[in-house]
């Protein structure tokens, strides 16, 4: 007989446990739900629009009931559970019926908090909470003209909005002086009162409640000093509690919230907890971004899976009022041992607080200008040391990375809903909007893959978690440390100190090892795996050619039309007529559709059949041409200019510098693919401040840089140091390429690499560490033993034939 | 499923043929076919184009039983030719049958 499983509370937190439990887990449990709602489970976060009469209440249920049906859950709705009896392991509904348990799931939620003043039961009074509160406000909205909303924070200030949406006057009374003061500081909070002001709000501030009048319905609020407020309505928006009092009478062990521990477990073992009732490491939290991760969590102990942890959220908020760009996230008061960085332009409506401890960012609060939001969340939970980036912080991201593909639209608020947000997939911000509301989408992941939006080369996914964010507000889910894919709980950083720590040597003993949930993983971990095994144990790990994306496998790129393009290795750009003949050659014996100049100072060879690549590799080899690696997450192209040899201000021999610097990097597999240039004086020629490693050569050595990229996000390079000779050029160079190999993520480019570990960090290393870089070379030269062999060679010669041959032919 | 039973059983080649967690090419007259080797052995064949731009599914990274397509990262059923949720759209299949180490198509 399957275990029975019963969940009390039929909310988005519990809900989203089942959910989670069942990709684990499909077949365990008998699962039985109670809900105290006569309603399937809908979207509480999407009430708000309901209420401003945007939505219907039909297309904010996440699960319909054929949903349960589907899975075979029992729901009892609008049955709310009244006992727990731990020692006969069951739960008694109201009316009476019971139901036997091996482990329960509390997920009761929280009640609206109703201030204690006289008259807080007339009719007309209610609070902002479910759909049934909804529908009390959109009924008085059609009866009633004036409404006064009691509460000046997020929830207080969505409900007010809503009103006045449904044409009535609203006035918002709230205790404090400052709006949202649990989100804002003063001068953001004053900025949002006076965009509010111009929608048409009231506000009373520092107003304290004393009673609520009326005989029958509530007719007016008269406040502690005396003054009166006429009212047909009255919403109460102060705050929310945790529902304790059913797993208080069972005897659990409860503070503010149940009590719960990392794996969301409460003091009796069969009884796991989650959302809003939730008491955990001090904190009761009220938006859904921690509960979905707690729900993570919940689900891979009930599987009986034991390794997930909860360690608390750090959360982010935004407001759901159009036309408002809002966030603000952490510590945004700061104290004695902080410090502000802040801008502010009251006319233009922009407001940007940082607040700083130690070089990280602890809080932030943005008003007007938002894009950036998910950036600096990202910075603070990472922890990442901003002193490198203090002067150009509050510009943004895209201060230092100038990026292509969106138009330059910084605020989603403010594009219409035909405004082409992704302009790689024609994905337009209404189809967003659309797909988060209809499909209940609640991060960036699912929106990228239901509407593709952000699924290409990237640039627009602050955009997209802007719009998340806005339809969402206070509750989207920002990305976490994110797992390296879905096969795994492990992010990228895990997965790799685990191949170094434990000597894995192969995928499978990964696999093993950390328990992945697929057999052989998926095409996002397997090329990653592969390239940590191959940086680690370089000669000693097997390069798993199946685990390589089809260039790298057959060594040349793959076109629209499934043919591929070669490119043969010109070191440092500088060609030869017998090299120019024999690509001339090449071309018209192997009937390539075009041959066109790459931006690396190379010749491209288009539309050649996969069939015909080994004869064109042997063509070429056999003239001294090698693979150019133009198809590889590795070593590309060293572009020079002609340097002193030629040029009248050329200060050093850049060319031939160039082809060493190629020479002994070739054929290095990287992260992702890696650039470099040498120019051979400042005018810079070669572009070099746009490279992963750039050298600009000056009178009196060479100066060099890193970390710079011309793609989607143009950034220029930092520089790194000056040096005085080619060898030590040299040796800083391999030195920076082994610590990127080492220690970036798969597929990080240098620039966000750079950006996220720190210049000072790659400084201490490479510049300052002379032990450190000696031995940081001397392991890209090892490698360098192992991966420098040419493929097209080996290829040319009959290796891996059966890459490029078809298997049989039909038919002939 | 789309085998059809008046298509005949055609010899292509043998399982060692194509490694594991790989593809080979089959080409006939009016159709290219990919063959499929899973990790666990299991043999599938489909019409080699992805149903979203014709990408050559042979050489995708092969994981479980299905297939990353090479051009956009469509992921395919090996068993029916089906996209993986949310992608909507199916490529032909082939039926395959097993004689020992010989794989059979039914074309």
């Amino acid at each position: 007989m399957k275990e029975r499983l019963v969940l009390i509370g039929n909310g988005m937190a519990g809900v989203r446990t089942l959910e989670e439990l069942l990709k684990l887990e499909p077949n365990k449990y008998d699962i039985t739900v109670f809900g105290s709602e006569p309603h399937p489970n809908y979207n509480r976060i999407l009430l708000s629009p309901v209420l401003a009469g945007e939505k219907k209440f039909e297309e904010i249920v996440l699960n319909k009931r054929e949903w349960y049906d589907k899975n075979s859950i029992t729901l009892h709705a609008g049955s709310p559970v009244v006992e727990i009896n731990r020692v006969k392991r069951k739960v008694i509904t109201a009316d009476g019926s019971e139901a036997e348990y091996d482990r329960l799931l509390l997920a009761t939620g929280s009640s609206p908090f109703i201030i204690p003043v006289p008259g807080a039961d007339l009719e007309g009074v209610i609070s902002f909470r479910d759909i049934h509160d909804v529908e009390q406000m959109l009924a008085a909205s059609k009866q009633y003209k004036n409404a006064v909303v009691i509460g000046g924070g997020l929830l207080g200030l969505e409900a007010a909005n809503g009103l006045i949406k449904q044409g009535m006057e609203v006035s918002v009374v709230h205790l404090m002086d400052t709006l949202m003061e649990r989100q804002l500081d003063a001068a953001a909070g004053a900025m949002l009162k006076r965009s509010l002001e111009e929608n048409g709000m009231h506000f009373l501030m520092g107003a304290q409640t004393d009673a609520i009048l009326g005989d029958k319905r509530v007719e007016s609020v008269r406040f502690a000093d005396g003054s009166i407020v006429k009212a047909d309505l009255v919403v109460m928006a102060v705050g929310i509690r945790p529902n304790i009092e059913l797993a208080k009478k069972a005897g659990l062990y409860c503070e503010r919230g149940v009590v719960v521990n990392d794996t969301m477990q409460t003091y009796d073992p069969r009884i796991y907890a989650l959302g809003e009732c939730v008491q955990h490491r001090e904190t009761c939290y009220g938006l859904v971004a921690p509960l979905f991760e707690q729900a993570k969590v919940c689900a891979n102990h009930l599987a009986e899976l034991g390794y997930g942890r909860y360690e608390g959220s750090v959360t982010s908020t935004k407001l759901k009022v159009t036309g408002i760009d809002l966030f603000s996230a952490g510590d945004f008061h700061g104290d004695d041992t902080t410090e502000e960085i802040v801008f502010q332009d009251l006319a233009g409506g922009t407001y940007k607080k940082l607040v700083i401890k130690d070089n990280r960012i602890s809080g932030a609060v943005l008003y007007g200008n938002t894009v950036d939001g998910a950036w600096y969340f990202q910075l603070m939970r990472e922890g990442t040391n901003i002193s490198d980036m203090r002067e150009s912080l509050l510009f943004g991201q895209s201060a230092h990375l100038g990026s292509s593909g969106h138009g330059g639209e910084t605020q989603a608020s403010a594009m219409s809903d035909a405004a082409q947000v992704c302009d790689c997939n024609g994905v337009c911000k209404g189809d967003i909007v659309k797909a988060i509301t209809s499909e209940g989408l609640f991060t960036v992941d699912e929106v990228k893959s239901h509407t593709k939006a952000g699924a290409s080369c990237g640039s627009c996914v602050g955009l997209v978690e802007q719009i998340l964010a806005n339809t969402l507000g206070g509750d989207y889910s920002a990305p976490e440390a994110k797992p390296l894919c879905a096969c795994t709980e492990f992010t990228h950083d895990q997965v790799r100190s685990t191949i170094r720590e434990y000597e894995l040597m192969d995928k499978q003993a990964v696999f093993d090892k950390m328990d992945w949930r697929t057999p052989d993983g998926c095409h996002v971990c397997r090329p990653a795996i592969n390239y940590y095994l191959i940086s680690a144990w370089p000669g000693k790990a097997k390069d798993d050619a199946q685990s390589r994306f089809i260039n790298e496998r057959v060594h040349g790129n793959i076109q629209k039309d499934g043919t591929f393009s070669v490119i043969p290795r010109i070191l440092g750009g500088r060609t030869t007529p017998h090299e120019l003949r024999t690509i001339a050659e090449a071309a018209e014996k192997f009937n390539v559709g075009e041959v066109h100049f790459t931006g690396g100072q190379r010749i491209n060879m288009l539309g050649v059949k996969k069939e015909d690549l080994p004869a064109m590799w042997e063509f070429l080899t056999d003239r001294g041409m090698v693979s150019g690696h133009a198809y590889g997450k590795a070593l590309r192209t060293v572009k020079t200019c002609v340097g002193s040899t030629w040029c009248r201000f050329g200060t050093q021999d850049s060319t031939s510098l160039g082809m060493q610097l190629e020479e002994a990097t070739w054929a290095s597999w990287m992260p992702h693919k890696f650039k470099m240039a040498v120019s051979g004086c400042p005018r810079n020629c070669a572009e070099a401040t746009i490279k992963d490693f750039g050298v600009v050569c000056v009178d009196s050595g060479y100066e060099l840089h890193i970390g710079g990229n011309g793609g989607v996000k143009v950034r220029a390079t930092d520089v790194l140091c000056r040096v005085n000779t080619e060898q030590e050029v040299m040796e800083y160079c391999t030195a920076f390429i082994q610590l990127y190999r080492e220690e970036a993520r798969y597929l990080e480019r240098t620039a966000p690499w750079v950006e996220r570990i720190g210049l000072s960090y790659i400084k201490k290393r490479v510049v300052e560490d002379a032990v450190g870089r000696k031995e940081l070379r001397r392991r890209f030269v090892d490698s360098q033993d192992v991966a420098q062999h040419d493929p097209w060679t080996a290829r040319a010669k009959g290796a891996e034939a059966h890459e490029f041959t078809p298997m049989k032919k039909l038919g002939e | 499923m789309s085998a059809v039973m008046t298509e005949k059983w055609v010899e292509v080649g043998r399982l060692s043929e194509i490694p594991r967690l790989g593809s080979r090419v089959v080409q006939t007259k009016d159709d290219e076919i990919a063959v499929f080797r899973a990790a666990d052995d299991t043999v599938f064949a489909l019409s080699n184009r992805c149903p979203h731009k014709q990408g050559p599914l042979s050489e995708g990274i092969l994981h479980g039983h299905r297939v990353t397509c090479p051009l956009h990262n469509w992921v395919i059923e090996l068993e029916n030719g089906e996209a993986v949720a949310p992608d909507v759209g199916c490529t032909r299949n082939y039926p395959v049958r097993m004689e020992g180490e010989q794989i059979l198509l039914g074309i």
